[in-house]
């Protein structure tokens, strides 16, 4: 148990030394640009851009380059934007977390229930008219991107209908912070969180009727309605359950990836300040530093995240302890 | 049921019918499967809606000559006759302090069908050449990922040892690494080089970056299963025979190893299509993906969001073809699953 717990560990590390030597990579050593002009961003003085080869060490050689960067990413945490000459980029970052964390956990909500709903009922009513209208439902969810659901979203509740009864208690675009004002970050939420979780209700409630009608087959379900047992009771307690399995690993990655930055559209869309907002808008004034220090801390966070996932999983499952 | 059948026919025609049945070869896994394929109706219409779409995106400069538009030169000054009435492109504002202008309407008409954008284009005629940018797009980076991912997974499900570890691993990186954040991270520093790639020179209005980075993007994620398999086909009896008669492994990649995989190839296709197109679209819409002049779904989309709320037209109608392409994709993207792959047949 312990051993593959650390063997996880070390694989988890492995993977994060991987992807920061490929953004270091990406940003710092991809041909046709000076590194040091790169991060200092638009219109730059060269005694700027001079300064930061000197203090970057671009003018040495690449691993030593590669750790003055991460010691400024991660041990003194004193990374600046050029852009907004002075700004401690790591902290700010931390600050926005909050707000990705509300969206995300909200969405992550609707869409396990959402997704545990349309998977059961159409494994349950399989073939049937209610079935096929759900699945229809899921595909076109699956297919709409995200950020034009948004923007429907968006013209609905805050121009279109927002003056009837329906959307009038939408607030403006924006995002309030829970300790501030619990029933305003509710309500600026809301929206926000059915746009975002209507993609994966959609595949979640797929792959769980997928799962399901396969489990079905299986010779214990076969036994258990033998026993005479209720079929809700069939679908619920012996068909369900095991089905949860690919659900629960799906979560984990889907979870961690939207936390990581793959909400960045639904928050720029929504004008909700976390941090993929942030990575926003320093892509618009090719704030360099900021969207390295995002891309590093939320890919990291995405690689911590399913390694606790695959460690709960091992705890939870005795089969996959064992292996 | 057989016998009212066979009473309609004469001897002789239900003797020719047997002995056809019989003298002809069993049908082959594709024909099967092509069968399959051809008696599922949602897929068969889903093929149809993107036939169409297709053919109209080819005929963008038909319907551009037609409406007498150019798609790609602002026309802030022009005006068209509607109703016998010439109507500007750009009208005075009615909201507000009545400054500024406010971009045509849909006109249903052949001029200006589905209104004007901020710079006055045709929306309708951007559509459709958008429309062709993205298929493009997506078409040419499903195949730099089928391509890329089928090469990776064999060689390493092949050979294993040393040269598995190291592909694996990259893989397991990449795997990791956050799509869109992978995305964001290429676009950027490409977007802002010429990036020399032997005798070319990507610059960047080239459509190559987008094709690059999205093909890229996905090949983990066929990469894998194709390496799983190859792994399992490496060990199988064929195979191990092919090796024990000295063949070599180009020739048993080619023979043997190869043709096993095509189906899983093939399924990848739509579904590769469907999140080539969204992907292309949501960089092009964060403005790091098509540049301008040229237009995808995504950058019209991204133009129509300062009209949001006067003319919605302008994002509505390429979400609109986005979603209806990509549900067309991944329901035929079902479909060839289902007459591929029959243990999934299961319903």
């Amino acid at each position: 148990m312990i051993a593959a717990v650390l063997q996880r560990l070390v694989q988890m590390a492995f993977v994060m030394f991987g992807i920061s030597v490929l953004v270091f990579l990406i940003f710092f050593a991809t041909p046709g640009a000076d590194p040091a002009a790169r991060l200092a961003g638009r219109n730059a003085s060269p005694e700027t851009v001079q300064q930061i080869r000197h203090e970057f060490g671009f003018d040495r050689p690449l691993p030593v380059q590669y750790a003055i960067m991460m010691k400024k990413l991660f041990i003194t945490q004193d990374l600046t934007s050029f852009v907004n000459r002075g700004e401690k980029v790591v902290p700010e970052i931390l600050a926005a977390a909050p707000a990705t964390l509300s969206l995300v956990a909200g969405a992550a909500l609707l869409w396990v229930l959402g997704g545990l709903f349309v998977g059961v009922i159409s494994a349950a009513t399989r073939g049937s008219w209610l079935d096929r209208s759900l699945m229809i439902l899921a595909l076109i969810g699956i297919s709409m991107p995200v950020f034009w659901l948004a923007s429907m979203a968006n013209l609905v509740t805050q121009s279109a209908y927002h003056d009837s009864w329906a959307f009038s208690w939408v607030p403006e675009l924006g995002y309030t912070p829970l300790t501030k004002n619990p029933l305003r970050w509710f309500q600026g939420l809301v929206i926000p969180w059915l746009t975002l979780a209507t993609l994966y209700v959609g595949i979640y409630g797929r792959v769980l009727r997928a799962n399901l009608i396969e489990t079905l087959q299986e010779d214990y379900i076969r036994t258990a309605r033998a026993k005479g047992l209720s079929e809700t009771r069939v679908l619920l307690r012996h068909g369900l359950r095991t089905s949860l399995a690919a659900f629960v690993t799906m979560f984990g990655l889907d979870f961690g990836s939207l936390v990581g930055g793959a909400a960045l559209l639904t928050e720029v869309l929504f004008g909700i300040n976390g941090v993929g907002r942030l990575t926003y808008i320093a892509l618009g004034n090719l704030d360099l530093p900021m969207i390295l220090a995002s891309v590093m801390y939320a890919s990291f966070f995405v690689v911590g995240a399913n390694a606790v996932v695959d460690i709960l999983y091992a705890v939870i499952d005795p089969r996959v302890r064992k292996e | 049921m057989v016998d009212t059948f066979s009473e309609t026919l004469s001897e002789q025609a239900a003797a020719d019918i047997a002995a056809e049945v019989i003298s002809r070869p069993g049908r082959g896994p594709w024909a099967t499967a092509f069968r399959r394929l051809r008696r599922d109706r949602a897929a068969m219409v889903a093929l149809g809606v993107l036939v169409l779409i297709l053919v109209a995106c080819a005929l963008a400069p038909l319907y551009a000559h037609l409406a007498g538009t150019d798609p790609f030169r602002p026309n802030l000054d022009g005006s068209i006759t509607l109703n016998g009435q010439s109507v500007d492109v750009m009208q005075p504002s009615t909201t507000g302090l009545g400054l500024g202008v406010t971009p045509i309407g849909p006109t249903w008409t052949l001029h200006y069908l589905l209104g004007a954008d901020s710079q006055g284009r045709d929306v309708a005629a951007r559509l459709l050449y958008g429309g062709q940018t993205s298929l493009f797009i997506a078409g040419m980076a499903t195949v730099i990922c089928l391509v890329l991912a089928t090469l990776v997974g064999v060689v390493a499900g092949f050979f294993g040892g040393w040269v598995d570890t190291v592909l694996s691993r990259i893989l397991d990186v990449l795997w990791a690494f956050p799509i869109y954040l992978l995305a964001i991270s290429l676009s950027i520093v490409l977007l802002n080089t010429t990036l020399h790639i032997g005798p070319i020179a990507l610059t960047s209005d080239s459509l190559a970056l987008p094709i690059a980075i999205v093909g890229v993007i996905y090949i983990p994620y066929v990469a894998r299963p194709i390496r799983g398999q190859v792994l399992t086909l490496r060990h199988s009896e064929f195979v191990l025979a092919a090796v024990g008669l000295g063949i070599p492994a180009w020739r048993i990649l080619w023979r043997d190893i190869l043709p096993n995989v095509t189906t899983t190839l093939i399924v990848f296709v739509p579904i590769l299509m469907a999140l080539n197109i969204v992907t292309e679209s949501a960089l092009s819409f964060l403005a790091i993906g098509v540049q301008p002049p040229n237009a995808s779904w995504g950058t019209i989309i991204g133009d129509g969001e300062a009209l949001l709320y006067t003319r919605p037209m302008v994002a509505l109608a390429p979400g609109l073809a986005i979603v209806l392409t990509v549900l067309a994709l991944n329901v035929l993207g079902d479909g060839v699953r289902d007459a591929l792959d029959p243990r999934t047949k299961i319903r």
